[in-house]
């Protein structure tokens, strides 16, 4: 029995520590720092005062980041879903040999830098781009079409880089599926789309809901997409703590804005697992 | 009216299936009688799933024809074909409650809410589990789980009655009680039924007709008896039972009893029907359960006909009965099971085995069985 108490803790003890030191020491310190005062001289003073969160509040500007943050994730979710769940599908039908390399080939974007992969979309939808090239030599445009620095752009951004985890997610869901479930279905008089709808679908909901809530959690704390292919009037609240934090130095405000933001991810996984299980989405994934 | 109830539920004619370049199923031919259970049975691999599949129509044959009630269903979708389905698995959909699972197939059939209600009721009273309709099917054991998928298979009132080792995921005590409680079932309701298993008990306490199937060819078709105690080939007779295969050939015919020697030496006498001829080369079969085992020096129970004194070479008690390995003098090695007595025999023991004429059954060596 003793033996028995200490070894699972000895066992977990690297990756606990490395959770510790790496996560939870540094969200110390945001939560710390975020009562700090800032001199005019840009010093950081300690002390423990609501002051930042109260300019946060102060007038609409900050708060409405914040709204477009959670619309921008919500929209993100909603087109990741209807763009992830097809391929998913089409995976876990496909009787090909090749299922293995599809699925590597999903994962083939991670292999290059973020950074480039944003950046890539300005060489397809800028005014010299792919895309307005092709149009104007084709003589449907007299001057290029102004894709680039608005929302619809900004969402391309984070729908390549978030696709592959909502396909991923939906997939291994799905993959849980005892085909023979749809057969029985069949057997009984449904349709393809009917025994899709009474079993497939419902069945492969756990892992819709781990990918969407990995894809909004994934996006409301995203700075590139907005930073790169978006306007002025596209920054998200991650480009407001990166603007604060790394553009002035300001430490202790932009600590408020990630102790905010930190705050309402908690408030929404915590709602998500309470309502939807997340207890059920690992569930699915074994 | 009459022509179509005459014809046999379910036929296959000249059915092939290939699955690129494996033959799953080869020339196949069935005729499933109205009200009939039908046993497909084979060793792993030999097609048994791919042809209830094609009957389903969850596969379709390469080559052939599949008719239902005397009607050609090649190009039917499978929900068109009214069937009843049982998985080795269960199947039951687990997102849906146990009312939900049996009335499922009704509700596709658009059945007034109240008959639904007291079908998917009596239905749950057949499998012996009424009351369970609110529960989940995690909630219920496999065997209780399989009687669910048997009362939402047999509700809907099906054509035909499909099941993949329905019994195989169980475990060996309840298998018995299952298969039974199936065997009644389809029994009292007359249901054609088509019964896949690689269990030759489960395809010889029930079937009516069993097919004996063997790299998707079939190797033999007839009652249980008829396959058991006369099987076509040396693979029937194997699979069938636990058998002893002697080489040999006619040396003598006396009145409806053929004499033959077998390679080994040893002489018998067997009751054959057939019509043999004087050196003609045979394979003789002789199940192990119709050897008698007796002291060396007792009485044989037939005489002297077909007596043979050998050693216990090893043996397993199996509670019933006692399987024993006697090597002759010749050194052949004969599997005898015969009931346990009080104090079977043990290793090293001298013995006398017999077995009747009638008991043998010889298969013609010239069209080459393995
Ligand atoms: N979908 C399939 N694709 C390729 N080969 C298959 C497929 N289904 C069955 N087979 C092959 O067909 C043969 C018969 O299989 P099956 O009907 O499942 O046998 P059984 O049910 O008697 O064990 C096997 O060799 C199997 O590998
Ligand atoms: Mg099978």
């Amino acid at each position: 029995m003793q033996e028995k108490s200490w070894k699972p803790w000895a066992l977990l003890g690297p990756a606990l520590s490395a959770v510790f030191f790496l996560l939870v020491v540094p969200v110390c310190f945001i939560v710390v720092y975020s009562f700090w005062l800032r001199a005019p001289t840009g010093a950081d003073i300690p002390a423990f005062q609501f002051g930042n969160y109260a300019k946060f509040f102060a007038d609409f500007f900050y708060p409405s980041i914040l709204i477009r943050t959670i619309r921008v994730s919500l929209e993100t979710v909603a087109l990741c879903l209807i763009m992830g769940y097809i391929p998913a599908y089409f995976f876990y039908q496909s009787q090909t040999k090749f299922k293995s390399l599809l699925l590597l080939l999903i994962m083939l974007p991670f292999w290059i830098s973020f950074i480039i992969r944003t950046m890539s979309w300005i060489n397809i939808l800028g005014d010299t781009g792919l895309i307005n090239y092709f149009l104007i030599k084709a003589g449907m445009l007299s001057k290029p079409l102004g894709m680039l620095y608005n929302e619809g752009s900004v969402l391309m951004g984070l729908i390549q880089y978030l696709l592959p985890f909502m396909i991923l997610n939906i997939y291994v869901s799905l993959e849980g599926i005892d085909k023979s479930l749809i057969e029985a279905a069949r057997s009984m008089g449904c349709t393809e789309w009917q025994a899709f709808k009474e079993v497939t679908l419902p069945l492969s909901l756990p892992g819709v809901s781990a990918g969407c809530l990995l894809v909004f959690v994934l996006t409301a704390g995203t700075y590139l997409p907005p930073m790169i292919l978006g306007g002025p009037g596209n920054e998200m609240i991650a480009n407001l703590i990166f603007k604060r934090v790394i553009g002035t130095l300001d430490w202790p405000f932009g600590s408020a804005i990630s102790v905010m933001l930190l705050t309402l991810l908690v408030v929404i996984v915590w709602t998500y697992n309470r309502y939807l299980g997340i207890g059920q989405i690992f569930k699915s994934l074994q | 009216m009459e022509n179509i109830t005459s014809s046999p539920a379910v036929q296959l004619r000249g059915v092939f299936k290939r699955f690129d370049n494996v033959v799953a199923v080869e020339k196949m031919d069935l005729d499933i009688s109205e009200g009939s259970l039908m046993t497909l049975l084979g060793p792993s691999g030999c097609g048994k799933t791919t042809i209830l599949r094609m009957i389903a129509g969850l596969e379709t044959p390469t080559e052939g024809d599949i008719l239902i009630k005397g009607k050609r269903v090649n190009d039917t979708p499978i929900h068109k074909r009214n069937l009843g389905m049982i998985f080795q698995n269960y199947a039951l959909f687990p997102h849906k409650t146990i009312f939900d699972n049996v009335a499922f197939g009704l509700k596709y059939r658009h059945v007034p809410k109240s008959d639904m209600k007291n079908k998917v009721f009596k239905a749950l009273e057949m499998v012996r589990l009424p009351g369970v309709e609110n529960r989940m099917p995690s909630q219920l054991s496999g065997g209780q789980q399989q009687r669910i998928a048997l009362a939402r298979a047999i509700v809907i009132e099906p054509d035909v009655l499909l099941m993949d080792e329905p019994l195989s995921a169980l475990d060996e005590n309840l298998r018995e009680e299952m298969r039974r409680e199936i065997d009644n079932l389809q029994r009292m309701l007359g249901v054609t039924t088509v019964f896949v298993t690689h269990d030759q008990r489960e395809a010889l306490s029930m079937s009516d007709k069993i097919v004996v199937m063997k790299d998707g060819l079939k190797q033999q078709e007839g009652g249980p008896e008829e396959v058991y105690n006369y099987p076509a080939n040396h693979f029937v007779a194997d699979f069938l039972g636990h058998s002893n295969f002697f080489n040999g050939e006619v040396v003598g015919l006396e009145n409806k009893q053929v004499r033959v020697k077998a390679n080994e030496g040893n002489e018998f006498i067997v009751e054959s029907p057939g019509n043999w001829t004087v050196g003609a080369r045979i394979e003789l079969v002789i199940r192990a359960q119709k050897f008698k085992v007796f002291y060396k020096n007792q009485q044989p129970p037939e005489g002297s006909v077909n007596l043979l004194i050998g050693r216990i070479k090893d043996r397993s008690y199996m509670g019933g009965e006692v399987s024993y390995f006697v090597e002759l003098e010749t050194g052949t090695v004969i599997h005898a099971i015969d009931m346990a007595k009080l104090k079977p025999f043990r290793r090293g023991e001298d013995v006398g085995i017999q077995v009747a004429p009638r008991d043998c059954s010889l298969l013609s060596k010239t069209n080459g069985s393995a």
